[in-house]
């Protein structure tokens, strides 16, 4: 430090001398020769005492107990380019599932976001009977340098590998600001950012199926801005541009950004065992040519193709308990969400590509519009470092569905879909996990599907810091 | 003439520096030290209390607004808080506390770190790499520490430099001579043989000579199994031990178990500033430690 402060005032002294006078100029000079003299003194004294020391080491060989090889400090890591590798960790995830065949899955008086009711493009739910595989997720990630961290996601399934995320992040900005470019999921929503493997129930609410289809999650191409407030209480504002590719949106090759959402958030702490957080989220974004299947009133399928805007609202809260705040023996977690989505524009029917003849209102253009909501609500509990045990139940209302002209051809269902789960997992540590849920659903209209699922959550690698 | 150099430097340093530095602990520990340097220059924030275990805290939104607003994060680093403090860091959107910038600071990467795992493989539990991350209870790791961290604290908030620095020579005066008095109180303890719940003792016994004959947890970070108690009681057989300790985040439930099957003491030590009513400050915290061990071994 006293270094420091000489070098200070040198330089000091340097821009100085033209305009200090001599007199100055000397007792500058003299007070450096006195700090140079000083610093020799304490160099020779320090000399002085290292040889004696020296000296005693020779003499009695150090009595002092030394330290375990073990804990001396390693020295870096062998100094090859294998020193630079990402934080690589791999999320292992299967399960075993019980449920009616049922040939149309999906949520009744809710527009498929796959397309179809059934088949393929099916709202997929992770929606196979018997004995599957879920998507395989390794992710990396590293800091790329001092200002940028990137990560990305690559779910595989059978032959498809899937970039789920791929962003980078920004380190430096300052100013509580955040960036964040590329392949990522919205931070709308409280579930919205995370991925399966952190679920508490073995699939995505029904909210959240309806609203962004088989990922239960909406992710886009693009970039995201986050500002945390330098508060006490917790704020952060986001917004967000993006190609808005993926359900309720469509690709349409464009200049332009497809999409935007904005979100704010407000979190804090009650006491030392209670934290929670509250959030409002809007996503906007268009479709075109949109497509779906539906049940007809004169022919038995008619194709439904939808132009226009769709816009979401979304509101979340959060509500942790722990004793003392300390998670790892008990803690309960309790989770809401509601949404409302507004649907405005053009419905044109079509015939389907695999009918014999064309439908009684092919080519029928008409008004469009729509207004639905949904809400769950979900509680989970840890009573032992190992066992979790949970409840969830979940709304949708199929609300207003206005289709004009075309609602004589389409069959216009007005529903409640319901489903209550209830689950319980064990955890043998951090990294492994075997859930058991059962769940009640009518997310279709008169059928009661009594589901089980047997499922296995496995990280390795890497340990990952999850989300609040 | 010292004094006018100072205040010159101070000068060109007072539009960076603020006339108080925010510091975010992680534990409690590294708080309280903070604290013994800065005293009122610091503004001192602990992400944990003595009844958490910081190793598996969330990234609550409480943090991240603490974190925002902080100068100096003190962690202890060595993958204690892998599981939050990096998330913490990257989404607080503060440039200056990120690992690699001054504001950072690592207590464990000042000493030498005991358990080295020379395979790290999670079949051996929840392993750091880094070496047991639990240094601060030996006091002589405490004083390493302290030298170094004043230094960054000094650095970071130089218009205060000069009070960090007399504020760490009156901590490091009195801690070397409480030092002593531990150590002559806590003689008899040499080669006690324990058990542990957890490896949150390491350098405590390292320093004063204790014996860790087993761990209640059969692996690091995997909770107690009855098959690794029993296996505990049938080494009591051969190798007694006399205290099981325990911190004040751990669950009491195992060790009260031993104590009951073999008749020693179950003894809680405050592991860190807060764990008990006696560990008020780090002074508190050996003294009580060493009070309680003392009594638990009578």
């Amino acid at each position: 430090m006293q270094k420091r402060f000489a070098m200070a005032a040198m330089l000091a002294a340097s821009f100085g001398a033209h305009a200090a006078d001599n007199s100055e100029l000397a007792a500058i000079r003299a007070q450096i020769d006195d700090m140079k003299r000083a610093y020799e003194q304490r160099i020779a004294a320090l000399e002085q005492k290292l040889s004696q020391a020296e000296a005693k080491s020779a003499v009695a060989p150090a009595p002092v107990v030394a330290a375990p090889a073990a804990a001396e400090r390693r020295p870096a890591a062998a100094s090859s380019a294998s020193g630079f590798n990402p934080e690589v960790s791999l999320i292992l995830q299967g399960q075993y599932k019980n449920m009616k065949d049922v040939a149309e899955r999906g949520i009744t008086g809710f527009w498929p976001a796959g397309g179809h009711d059934h088949g393929e493009g099916a709202v997929e739910g992770i929606n196979k009977r018997g004995f599957s595989l879920n998507h395989t997720e390794l992710v990396l990630a590293a800091n790329i340098d001092p200002y940028w961290r990137g990560q990305a996601i690559i779910a595989t399934l059978d032959g498809t590998a899937e970039v789920e995320e791929a962003w980078f992040q920004s380190l430096g900005l300052g100013h509580g600001i955040g960036l964040k470019g590329g392949r990522f999921r919205s931070g709308i929503g409280y579930l919205n950012e995370q991925h399966p493997h952190m679920w508490d129930f073995a699939d995505a609410p029904l909210m959240y199926q309806a609203m962004f289809g088989t990922h239960g999650s909406y992710a886009q191409d693009g970039v995201q801005f986050k500002w945390l407030a330098p508060t006490e209480t917790f704020v952060e504002f986001g917004a967000e541009i993006g190609r808005g590719a993926n359900f309720p949106g469509t690709d349409r090759n464009k200049n332009g950004s497809g999409a935007a959402a904005v979100f704010a958030h407000v979190g804090g702490e009650v006491g030392v065992s209670n934290s929670w957080r509250a959030g409002v989220s809007y996503l906007t974004t268009r479709a075109k040519s949109r497509t779906a299947h539906f049940a007809g009133t004169v022919d038995d399928e008619v194709e439904g193709l939808f132009d226009g805007r769709s816009q979401s609202y979304i509101a979340d809260f959060v509500w942790k308990w722990a004793p003392n705040g300390n998670p790892k023996y008990q803690n309960f977690k309790l989770q809401t969400e509601y949404f409302q989505r507004r649907e405005k524009g053009d419905l044109t029917c079509a015939t389907p590509d695999d009918a014999g003849a064309a439908v009684a209102c092919d080519g029928l253009l008409s008004a469009y519009r729509t207004r639905q909501s949904g809400w769950y609500a979900q509680g989970v509990y840890q009573f032992t470092p190992h066992w979790r045990a949970g409840l969830r139940y979940e709304q949708l209302d199929s609300g207003v569905r206005d289709f004009g002209d075309n609602a004589a051809y389409l069959l216009v269902d007005s529903y409640r879909p319901k489903k209550a789960s209830a689950m319980i997992d064990y955890s043998w540590s951090e990294f492994s996990r075997v859930r058991l849920q059962y769940a009640q659903d009518k997310s279709m209209l008169g059928i009661t599907d009594n589901q089980v699922t047997v499922q296995y959550i496995m990280s390795l690698g890497a340990h990952g810091a999850h989300k609040f | 003439m010292k004094r006018i150099l100072f205040s010159l430097f101070a000068l060109l340093a007072a539009n960076v520096a603020q006339a108080d530095l925010r510091v975010f602990a992680t534990v409690p520990e590294w708080g309280a030290l903070a604290r013994e340097i800065g005293g009122d220059k610091v503004q001192v924030y602990s992400a944990t209390n003595a009844f958490q275990d910081p190793h598996r805290i969330e990234a609550k939104p409480s943090l991240l607004a603490q974190a925002r607003q902080a100068g100096l994060v003190v962690a202890v680093g060595a993958d204690l808080e892998i599981g939050w403090l990096p998330l913490v860091l990257r989404d607080s959107g503060n440039a200056a506390i990120q690992p690699g910038r001054p504001g950072y600071f690592e207590a464990a990467a000042q000493v030498n770190r005991l358990d080295i795992p020379a395979v790290v493989d999670r079949a051996h539990g929840d392993v750091h790499a880094a070496g047991n991350p639990h240094i601060h209870l030996d006091p002589r790791n405490v004083l390493k520490v302290a030298e170094k961290l004043v230094a960054r604290m000094a650095e970071l908030d130089a218009a205060n430099a000069t009070a960090y620095q007399a504020g760490h020579a009156a901590f490091a005066s009195k801690w070397q001579a409480a030092m002593a008095r531990w150590e002559k109180e806590a003689a008899p303890l040499k080669g006690l043989p324990v058990l542990v719940h957890h490896q949150s003792f390491a350098y405590l016994s390292h320093w004063l000579g204790l014996k860790e004959l087993g761990s209640l947890e059969p692996k690091p970070g995997i909770e107690p199994s009855s098959g690794q108690l029993s296996a505990l009681l049938a080494q009591q057989q051969r190798q007694p031990a006399r205290l099981v300790l325990r911190t004040a985040y751990q669950q009491e439930g195992p060790s009260q178990w031993i104590a009951g099957k073999t008749g020693m003491p179950a003894v809680l030590l405050p592991y860190t500033v807060g764990g008990t009513p006696e560990a008020k400050d780090l002074f508190g915290l050996f003294d009580d430690t060493i009070q309680r061990l003392l009594k638990g071994a009578r």
